[in-house]
């Protein structure tokens, strides 16, 4: 989805691409990597092992517990409770991170300060840092007595750790990246001639903004906030020591599956996780049309 | 490098590893067990290790893999090799044996219900106990907030849970409605569920969250080992339950690997005088009788309530903490 965005992105944005964007006969092209057969079933196997197989199994596990048995372990009160906070938090620190992550992203491409790679390259410290670690670090900032949770407390009576805002919190910190560098790219590519063009022509900041800048990054931004919205709901480790894991209240999905896991019913947990994964699934799906329709609009 | 040397040097060092594995597996034990008793197996295993070596001249050397207790049994049963599991309920090595790694009578083998020490749950308070906090009753009190980790999560947690439960019923002249009611009452002056032990601990003595921990007796001494006797303090209530966290050989384990002899030793050793004092020393409470009162000092005298009376663990895990138990009820409604 990632280098899709970034391709077509980038090939609008250049002059000299209209030769690799003619229609491409499917197997005379000749290519770099040999033969379309081998590189095929090379691809399909290898997803077959890493992503179909595991998957399969998953959904297999929860067959064993029949439609019945599946229906009524996924819609108790308390799952269906862990699917909204899931759901529902990982939707809004997505949508936090589509706006401040552009903001983010802008800054980074269109001005030049002092230290300037240095906060490029902090961008993509919550991919790299283990998330449980993340997750402590997280909260012992805001809890309580920490150095962001005593003054949020103290002043706003705000409590962050151990509530749902909490969570929210450590699912913005995981998210954040995939928006800024899915974002990032295109904006790079997108040329301040056009602004400067709409300037001329009258426009005011606000709709040079809505009219020229935003149609060109919308596609971008929606797969990061995709990205971001995917990885939220599947997130453990950041959240897990912050959330305060209320049934009912702060409990997220996965935990629930942890939790039935450690009563040993494996088809309960595969038959959540299934239900998480379906719903996932359909929500990256509908994104995905959203954003083509927005591209075959945008390219009209 | 070329491709074939790389090949190469990669195949010698996995033929290198292997044969370091195979010459390793010899004396070596894994020992797989709950959070809060890693303290203990440290030093316990350098002892073992020692008599063992004086015994047979022979080297041992034992890992230790710590975590909830049912998260472990739930690694040895997909897979870990472990020799010995000393978990934190019978259930979790119940759920081993119904895997087939080892007979269902596990429980018999070893005496004292093959748990080497117990333990119980104690409350641990901030210095000068600012709630007067003296018993459960008190933990019911509004604006009281207890530290207690999940029991759908920890085995600690699960005797927290029914330690309350059997006060109440006491209290209430073993009134199973009333009983539900006040650790449902309890259970909503509780503002953080932690999945682990430790990580109660960490929330109630670094977080500073909570005006009461539910804990282990070892960790409530260990935290104040840790922490310093001048920030907290131990309160023993009225009532508690004997903790009988248990030992097993796994036997599927042992006798592929050909270390039943040694693992089987390791046990017993539990059960020896010095096994105990080290125990004892970490705060388990030791079985063997002179020690026992050796110790006496060390442990408070307490009422104690045990598994049984709850008509042991698969019962009390059907009834409170299965799914749609009584642990999920009282969330269920009403929060």
């Amino acid at each position: 989805m990632v280098a899709a965005a970034d391709s077509d992105g980038a090939l609008a944005g250049k002059g000299g691409a209209v030769t690799v964007r003619a229609p491409i006969p499917l197997f005379r092209k000749p290519s770099v990597i040999p033969g379309f057969g081998l590189t095929l079933g090379f691809t399909l196997t290898y997803l077959s092992f890493i992503v179909l197989i595991p998957l399969a199994a998953l959904i297999l596990r929860s067959s064993s517990l029949g439609w019945g048995g599946f229906w009524s372990a996924v819609t108790t009160p308390r799952v269906i409770a862990a699917f909204e906070v899931s759901f529902g938090l990982s939707f809004a620190a997505a949508l936090t991170n589509a706006v401040f992550g552009f903001l983010v992203a802008w800054v980074l491409v269109r001005y030049d300060f002092p230290g300037k790679r240095l906060v490029d390259a902090l961008v993509d410290l919550p991919f790299a840092l283990p998330t449980a670690v993340a997750g402590i670090a997280l909260s012992a900032l805001y809890a309580p007595n920490g150095w962001l949770g005593k003054p949020l407390n103290e002043l706003f009576g705000l409590k962050v750790a151990f509530t749902p805002l909490g969570i929210a919190i450590a699912l913005t910190f995981i998210g954040l990246p995939f928006v800024v560098r899915t974002v990032q790219p295109i904006l790079q590519d997108l040329p301040a001639e056009e602004e400067e063009a709409a300037a001329s022509l009258g426009a005011s900041r606000f709709q040079t903004f809505r009219s020229v800048i935003l149609p060109a990054v919308l596609p971008a931004l929606v797969t990061g906030f995709a990205l971001s919205f995917a990885r939220g709901v599947g997130e453990y480790g950041s959240v897990i020591f912050i959330a305060g894991n209320m049934p009912g209240l702060t409990e997220i999905v996965p935990l629930l599956i942890v939790i039935k896991l450690e009563q040993y019913d494996y088809a309960g947990a595969a038959a959540v996780g299934t239900a998480m994964l379906g719903v996932s699934f359909l929500m990256l799906l509908i994104l995905n049309l959203l954003q083509q329709w927005m591209r075959s609009r945008h390219a009209r | 490098m070329s491709l074939r040397r790389l090949t190469l040097l990669a195949a010698g060092l996995t033929l290198a590893w292997l044969g370091v594995a195979a010459a390793d597996s010899k004396d070596a034990l894994l020992n797989v067990s709950y959070d809060p008793t890693r303290e203990f197996y440290v030093e316990f295993n350098k002892a073992f290790a020692k008599k063992w070596e004086a015994e047979t001249g022979r080297a041992l050397t034992v890992r230790q893999s710590h975590g909830g207790s049912g998260k472990q049994a739930r690694s040895v049963i997909d897979g870990l090799d472990a020799d010995i599991v000393t978990l934190a309920l019978g259930y979790d090595i119940d759920a081993i044996a119904d895997a087939g790694l080892l007979p269902k009578d596990w429980q018999s083998r070893l005496p004292n219900n093959s748990a080497p020490y117990t333990s119980t749950i104690v409350f641990l308070v901030k210095k000068g106990n600012p709630k007067g906090i003296k018993d459960w009753n008190d933990l019911v009190k509004p604006g009281v907030q207890v530290i207690t980790p999940n029991p759908k999560t920890s085995g600690g947690a699960r005797w927290n849970y029914l330690a309350a439960w059997a006060y109440a019923l006491q209290a209430n002249g073993g009134d199973e409605t009333k009983a539900k009611e006040f650790v449902s009452q309890l259970l909503k002056n509780v503002p953080v569920l932690d999945s682990g032990a430790r990580g109660s601990t960490v929330t109630f003595t670094q977080r500073e969250i909570g005006d009461v921990l539910l804990a282990w007796e070892n960790e409530a001494y260990l935290s104040l080992q840790e922490f310093g006797a001048d920030k907290f303090e131990i309160v023993v209530p009225s009532l508690s339950i004997l903790a009988e966290p248990p030992v097993a050989v796994v036997d599927k384990v042992v006798d592929r690997k050909g270390t039943r002899k040694v693992a089987e030793a390791y046990l017993q050793f539990l059960y020896t005088r010095e096994g105990q004092e080290i125990a004892a020393k970490n705060y388990y409470r030791p079985r063997l009788p002179e020690l026992a009162t050796q110790y006496a000092g060390r442990f408070a005298d307490v009422k104690l309530v045990t598994i049984d009376q709850f008509g042991g663990w698969r019962a009390a895990q059907e009834k409170h903490f299965s799914d749609g138990g009584v642990f999920d009820q009282i969330f269920q409604k009403g929060r």
